[in-house]
């Protein structure tokens, strides 16, 4: 049951992330971005990851995307409108592209070798449940993640000052 | 020794070439039995919230009326039964909008003007699967968790179902290509983007409070009783809480008085002016469903859930010594009917405000987000922070 989903809902993944590139209207492909996401998400419980998951769909498709859309929408986009017209704009986009696609390549042929049975050991109990995550985020990596909160403000009153300053 | 266990390996691999290896088989049977369980938990539950939904178009059309001193939905009697508007809101409404024409302006985008309606259903109708609606019933030496499904993250669940709800209003005013629906759809998108932070912070100091994210949980926890006699529950300890998440319940749910996006007398009907037939009837739905969300969600985290005074497992233990002992079955419904008496009481509450104030201006919902609810409520996680700790240590 379990391969046959994952196989079902990576399709879905794929062909709604093809869909945000290859739709010319920009309220479609955003759109198409949303349901990506969400099907990220499904895919993360797939990996036991159940808070993660939550988390996707509460910050990325539910409050990012919904900013991507207002914004759309005020402007109002208009389809014919093109955004890369330049050749040294797509040429640079292609190159950018083809690196990331060598990676992914080059990680799916090393990867199971490269790490040492890690992918087909047994997931520990509690895995990916909110208590152990929080275990680890507040004991081991407490100082990344307290200073990630502190840069997060730090931009959220940067934005602030460079809004009231236009007001102005 | 050794040929025997070969020869036991050997009857093994020949079962499981038939593919009939009794573990296989057992787990199989398992799995369909769990899903079956499901389906039916998950039947009666849909189907209560579609009735309860036309129930309160009806008691929102009567409410209304005896509010503002009219007589009310009166044409509807069936043999002199005044009451009979009731099946006029649950059967004929539903009949009329599903034969009416279906109209799509011109130059919409047809395909995302067909889905915005079930975009805006689906995340409000999908998030009652994690509110339970009794503790546990003993059915054959099973016991079923009286809830659809038992999440581990059940109020994160809630607050992406929530995020997820703005689509279906955003969708459907631009689909539309019409100003007042994106007029509606801005407004809208804005106005659940300012509400949810505040409802999702009410919810922190909650699951702070409770120490779960498991609704299921939270409702247990609030079947203690505080001095012996009363009932431990949560707004009993969080009461700026309670009014924080009523607030913004109300503001996510669209309706007067934060019901900018629809507004009647400034954009016609906002987000779905150009929707008709079964679309209309849709988006007129999930409003009365979000109703019910909100007061589950109330009733689930604030006032006991499906807990009822002084009721345990196997009956009643009330604190003056005396109890009443009560089949499983019979506590497992009166747990049942708790619940369904209390969001009754929510909703009915909601149709309450919603027809006694006047709707807001645009800029006093975005303050009373931004400035009002933000700052109190993270000044109640706070709050909330250090009297944990200090109980804790």
């Amino acid at each position: 049951m379990g391969p046959i989903l994952f196989c079902v809902f990576a399709v879905l993944l794929i062909s709604s992330a093809l869909g945000v590139i290859v739709n010319r209207s920009p309220v479609r492909s955003a759109l198409s971005l949303v349901v990506t996401l969400f099907l990220l998400a499904v895919i993360f419980l797939f990996l036991d990851a159940q808070l993660v998951a939550a988390l996707q769909v509460v910050v990325y498709a539910g409050a990012i995307m919904v900013l991507f859309l207002f914004v759309i929408m005020l402007l109002n986009v208009q389809e014919d409108r093109q955004i890369m017209t330049r050749l040294g704009m797509r040429a640079g986009a292609a190159i950018i592209g083809a690196l990331f696609l060598l990676g992914a390549i080059r990680l799916l042929i090393h990867a199971p070798s490269a790490a040492g049975g890690g992918m087909t050991g047994a997931t520990p109990a509690g895995f990916g449940s909110t208590e152990r995550l929080a275990e680890v985020l507040f004991t081991r990596y407490l100082l990344p993640f307290e200073v990630t909160s502190v840069l997060l403000l730090v931009a959220i009153i940067g934005a602030v000052v460079l809004a009231k300053r236009s007001l102005e | 020794m050794q040929s025997r266990s070969e020869q036991h390996h050997g009857e093994r691999d020949t079962e499981q070439t038939l593919g009939a290896s009794p573990a296989v088989k057992r787990r199989v049977v398992r799995m369909w039995t769990e899903a079956g369980i499901a389906a039916i938990k998950a039947l009666p539950v849909i189907l209560m919230v579609f009735s309860l939904a036309g129930i309160l178009g009806w008691v929102e059309r009567k409410g209304s009326a005896l509010i503002q001193d009219r007589i009310g939905a009166n044409r509807a009697s069936i043999f002199g039964f005044a009451g009979a508007g009731l099946v006029n809101t649950l059967f004929a409404d539903p009949l009329k909008f599903l034969t009416k024409e279906d109209i799509i302006p011109l130059r919409a985008d047809r395909l995302l003007h067909t889905l915005a309606p079930c975009v805006s259903l689906f995340p409000v109708l999908v998030t009652f699967a994690v509110i339970p609606f009794g503790d546990v019933l003993q059915v054959g030496g099973r016991t079923i968790n009286l809830q659809v499904a038992p999440l581990g993250i059940g109020v994160l669940y809630v607050l992406a179902m929530a995020s997820l709800a703005v689509y279906g209003v955003v969708l459907g005013g631009w689909a539309s290509n019409d100003r007042f629906s994106l007029m509606g759809s801005i407004r809208g998108s804005a106005q659940m983007v300012s509400y949810e932070i505040g409802m999702g912070l009410s919810l922190v100091s909650m699951v702070m409070t409770y120490g779960s994210l498991d609704l299921q949980e939270m409702v247990r926890a609030q079947g203690a009783l505080i001095g012996g006699w009363i009932p431990a529950w949560g707004i009993l300890y969080q009461p700026v809480a309670f009014l924080l998440f009523l607030c913004a319940g109300i503001a996510e749910s669209k309706r007067v008085p934060f019901d900018l996006p629809e507004a009647e007398s400034e954009l016609v009907s906002g987000y779905f002016t150009e929707y008709s037939g079964i679309k209309h009837l849709m988006f007129f739905m999930t409003d009365f469903v979000e109703v019910t969300v909100v007061a589950a969600l109330v009733t689930t985290i604030f006032f006991g859930g499906w807990q009822l005074p002084y009721l345990g497992r196997d009956g009643f233990h009330f604190p003056w010594g005396a109890s009443l002992m009560l089949p499983q079955v019979i506590v497992a419904v009166l747990q049942v009917l708790t619940f369904m008496a209390k969001v009754f009481f929510f909703c009915c509450f909601q149709i309450l405000i919603r027809w006694s104030l006047p709707r807001f201006r645009y800029d006093q919902v975005m303050r009373l987000g931004w400035k009002g609810l933000l700052p109190i409520a993270l000044l109640n996680v706070l709050a909330t922070a250090v009297i944990v700790l200090a109980f804790q240590g």
